[in-house]
């Protein structure tokens, strides 16, 4: 009987929600008429920003962004909060072996370089393809390289937090700048500049290297926590 | 012509990733295949000219995810047992005897 209302139900969510995608008719040559165009053309003009994709995901949709960092930081906050453990019980690490020679110093070249790329990422997020996320994300990598390769490499929780408090805390001032001044949450503020210049779209690169530290930090978060939990 | 071939042949590579980590017992093989399902996806959305959604795939789906799952089976067990489950059985007819 379960099953039966189970499957009932599931058809009615399925209906409607094939009503729903059969209402948006995607791909027909109308659909192109939008806001896209705005988007592009403004973009452009009016932000002085090449890469359009950052203009949207930074200045138009702005506070999804907002939104999807928040939810990065609470995942972050949950999984420390599962796995952590108090300063002097997690000094050795238990699960890692000992590196060879060959990776170690390998690793310590690459590490430097692994760094530029993602800060070269993210600074440059709205003159080519990346942005905060990805150059976070990069960064977060050249960090696990480290602690798996040096088993007493440590990262200080302390600043991880700090750096990804500050970051966090300037996107909102930024972003209540733009209410304050020009009448709605992240309105550019700055003047935008040349378009493919390194200082061009505003507020957009500013937001996009808090981001950028914001990620960094807590993935590393998450990465160190995980590493030091024993199983 | 030439682009479709190509699009559709990283396809059907992701999807064979995509079942050899389903029917794979090893959990690491496993991993590893889903690892490779997340770089040809990153070629994929390159291909299909989304550099932004190529650079997140591989950073995180290439590298931090296949971590994250190999220290979490570092943690846990590597196989998908079946002869552990077994073992189990047995322990428990031995016990009812």
């Amino acid at each position: 009987m379960k099953k039966y209302i189970v499957l009932g139900l599931l058809a009615v969510l399925g209906y409607y929600l094939m009503n729903v995608f059969l209402l948006i008719d995607f791909g027909m040559p109308h659909f192109a008429q939008g806001v896209k165009d705005v988007y592009l053309s403004s973009s452009e003009n009016v932000l002085q920003v090449s890469n359009v994709v950052t203009a949207i995901v930074v200045n138009f949709r702005g506070f999804d962004t907002l939104g999807e960092v928040t939810v990065l930081f609470l995942s972050a906050t949950a999984m420390s909060g599962i796995l952590y453990k108090k300063r002097h019980d997690i000094g050795d690490r238990s699960i890692l072996f000992p590196a060879s020679s060959i990776i170690r110093a390998g690793s310590k070249m690459l590490f430097p370089t692994i760094t530029l790329l993602g800060v070269y990422v993210f600074v440059h997020g709205h003159l080519s393809p990346g942005g905060g996320f990805q150059g976070g994300t990069i960064i977060a990598t050249g960090f696990l390289l480290m602690l798996l390769t040096y088993q007493n490499y440590s990262v200080s929780h302390n600043r991880l937090v700090w750096v990804e408090s500050i970051a966090g805390i300037l996107f909102v001032v930024i972003g209540l700048a733009g209410y304050f001044m020009k009448g709605s949450f992240l309105e550019n503020v700055l003047p935008v500049g040349q378009l493919n210049d390194l200082f061009s779209g505003g507020v957009i690169g500013i937001i996009y290297v808090l981001v950028g530290f914001k990620v960094a930090a807590e993935l590393i978060g998450i990465i160190y926590t995980m590493l030091h939990e024993k199983g | 012509m030439i682009f479709l071939i190509s699009v559709i042949t990283i396809a059907l590579l992701m999807v064979g990733a995509a079942i050899y980590a389903i029917w794979q017992k090893d959990l690491l093989f496993a991993v590893i295949a889903s690892g490779v399902i997340s770089l040809i996806l990153s070629i994929l959305f390159l291909i299909l000219q989304a550099p932004d959604v190529a650079l997140t795939e591989a950073a995180i789906g290439v590298a931090l995810t296949t971590i994250i799952f190999i220290i979490t089976i570092r943690n846990t067990v590597r196989y998908e047992d079946e002869h552990d489950k077994k073992a189990k059985k047995k322990k428990v007819k031995n016990i009812s005897k």
